[in-house]
């Protein structure tokens, strides 16, 4: 019934050190990041393709869009992964060095993912944040706007874009990024409506603080931990639109390539037993869509109270 | 209920406005016209050819009588790219084909996830549970583009059992491999939402009672614990239709199956934007309508929905 003394002594002994060393919600999320194996060995895995993908060019042994008529027609047999050759992944079907266009698609398919979550987190999170802390008919109106956006079919209208404005990456940017905010500022509001509620807002109001500025001193900073979460989650998402839009050729265009546009050439070069050229850009797309996901998966365990 | 229904219906056509406008006004963005071409055309051409698409005419015009076309007569105009087809021509070719797999699709998905996701719940921390939670996060990394080469490359070139593309009418050996690359990954959504949304109902009081009187299992989860555990996977139904809509596109271009996908994308590299046009908003359509009968299914079944 009662506990021992020795237990009492750790008890008090743990507190006193707890009340030495205050654990700020950060540190105290980073340590349940670091105790999920799976997200850690994904981060590591993430870094390393970061790192193939910004400094991988510098060890390439051609340049991307070169081209070696002597190869060309005759991958099949010329064309073979090798480290001797320098072409580390073989060549494509124009006898172009593979490890550089997957250095480079790799590269455009992570920009592309940051892009993307860039926008949510500071589009989706203001607008979110701030048809929360209003409410009202300003939230009514918000909100409904962005039901009506979510159930247009968006990879439609984004194609027909890139057809009327021309096909670049930019496009692509700003296409992607006109989606990605939508789900963001649906989960900022949710978040924005029980924060609102607390203490330190209302002594806020209080003091008279103007309303924009009590959103992004106060609200915005408690919403980061969650936004981190699904920014994370949500960069996958952006790196498949973005591979299925330059898998159909409507992407980003040559001499430039990014996975999607790679995976395509490789799944139309297949049929001539070219497997290396399908592999090697999948791969790498396969591994950091993984990465990826685990990564959030950590962090919402880590950040997002609500799921524990 | 009506009320209800009236009430989305008067959210479901200002979206569909909004898509029809936002068409309208990319197209009216765009620097040239849909005729302008390398080798400049004699004024009165040009001209001609304006009149003929309705291209003379104002803005609000041209919007106002393709919007009342399409509702009046269903008819989706011309082709600006060739003279001898319309964009009903288009959408009746590659429709039914779209629909077929499409409809494949969704019931494969539902079956096989639900089945899945109720036999990981039941089964929990099981070999199957573990397999089922392996599958749909590995679906995941695995979108339909991605899944359509490598079922090409097992099927076709390594095991020879189905042929690598095509339609021909619809035979079944031509529409295994469309269907399996589009429900791939929905399946494996529908199988994680099952799976949570079922092992919260088996933890549940009702559930309880309905063991502690002695009913068999079997009669537990079909009677009772399916019902409420599917009102999730009900709601992720629209946008999986979405999804598979778009999904189509991919599909179409890889397996030559000739549905409006193609189509789609043969006119995006043509910039046809009457074809594109007319199908995005066919699309959009059919995307809300669909989002509306879900909707209005879920406030049916689900008692707790008050509207």
């Amino acid at each position: 019934m009662f506990p021992e003394k020795a237990t009492i002594d750790g008890i008090t002994e743990a507190a006193d050190l707890a009340a030495v060393q205050g654990r700020s919600l950060w540190q105290d999320a980073r340590i349940r990041f670091f105790r999920n194996k799976a997200a850690v060995a994904s981060l590591v895995v993430l870094i390393l393709i970061a790192i193939f993908a910004f400094f991988g060019g510098f060890i390439a042994q051609y340049e991307r869009d070169f081209v070696d008529f002597s190869l060309m027609g005759r991958n099949q047999t010329e064309g073979v992964p090798s480290i001797a050759t320098g072409h580390y992944f073989g060549t494509d079907n124009s006898g172009r060095d593979l490890y550089a266009r997957t250095v480079q698609g790799t590269r455009i398919s992570l920009l592309v993912g940051v892009v993307g979550a860039g926008v949510a987190v500071i589009v989706g999170t203001l607008y979110g944040a701030i048809a929360g802390y209003f409410g009202g008919r300003l939230d009514g109106i918000m909100m409904r706007t962005v039901d009506v956006l979510m159930s247009i079919p968006f990879m439609f209208v984004l194609i027909l874009m890139l057809v009327i404005f021309g096909r670049s990456i930019l496009m692509l940017f700003i296409g992607i990024g006109l989606i990605s905010w939508l789900d963001m500022a649906r989960i900022a509001r949710g978040q924005t409506l029980t924060i609102k509620n607390k203490e330190f807002v209302e002594a806020a109001v209080a003091t008279g603080v103007a309303p924009m500025k009590i959103i992004l001193r106060h609200i915005v900073p408690n919403l980061l931990g969650i936004v981190i979460v699904y920014a994370t989650l949500l960069i996958p998402g952006m790196i498949i639109t973005e591979s299925f839009i330059s898998f159909l050729g409507l992407g980003v265009q040559e001499p430039n390539t990014s996975l999607g546009a790679l995976i395509s050439a490789g799944a139309g070069q297949m049929q001539y037993g070219v497997i290396w050229q399908l592999l090697f850009p999948l791969f790498f797309f396969v591994v950091t869509l993984f990465a990826f996901f685990f990564v959030g998966d950590g962090l919402r365990d880590a950040l997002d109270p609500k799921d524990r | 209920m009506l009320s209800y229904i009236i009430r989305r219906l008067f959210v479901a056509i200002p979206t569909l406005l909004v898509l029809i406008i936002i068409s309208f006004m990319l197209m009216f963005a765009a620097p040239g016209g849909p005729f302008t071409s390398e080798r400049a055309l004699p004024q009165a051409v040009m001209d001609n050819i304006n009149a003929r698409y309705g291209l003379d005419q104002p803005y609000w015009k041209q919007m106002f009588d393709y919007v009342a076309n399409i509702v009046l007569h269903f008819d989706f105009g011309p082709s600006f790219q060739y003279r001898d087809r319309t964009v009903n021509d288009v959408i009746a070719q590659g429709f039914p084909v779209t629909l077929t797999y499409g409809f494949w699709s969704f019931v494969v998905a539902i079956l096989a996830g639900v089945s899945l996701g109720v036999a990981a719940a039941i089964r929990h921390n099981t070999w199957l549970d573990y397999l089922a939670v392996g599958v749909s996060i590995g679906a995941q990394v695995l979108p339909n583009f991605v899944m359509a080469p490598i079922l090409l490359l097992v099927f076709t070139l390594w095991l020879g059992w189905l042929p690598g593309g095509g339609w021909n009418g619809g035979q079944w050996q031509y529409i295994v491999m469309p269907v399996i690359a589009l429900s791939t990954s929905y399946m494996a959504s529908i199988a994680r939402i099952t799976r949570s949304s079922m092992l919260e109902v088996l933890n549940s009081g009702f559930i309880r009672t309905a063991r502690a009187k002695g009913l068999p299992t079997s009669r537990i989860i079909f009677q009772h614990a399916l019902k409420p555990a599917l009102l999730p996977v009900l709601s992720y139904l629209g946008p999986a239709f979405v999804a598979m809509i778009t999904g189509s596109v991919v599909v179409d271009v890889y397996f030559s199956t000739g549905g409006i996908g193609q189509f789609f994308v043969n006119s995006a590299f043509n910039r046809d934007y009457s074809v594109i046009m007319g199908i995005t908003i066919l699309v959009g359509a059919l995307t809300i309508l669909f989002n509306l009968l879900v909707d209005i299914a879920y406030a049916w079944i689900d008692p707790k929905i008050r509207y």
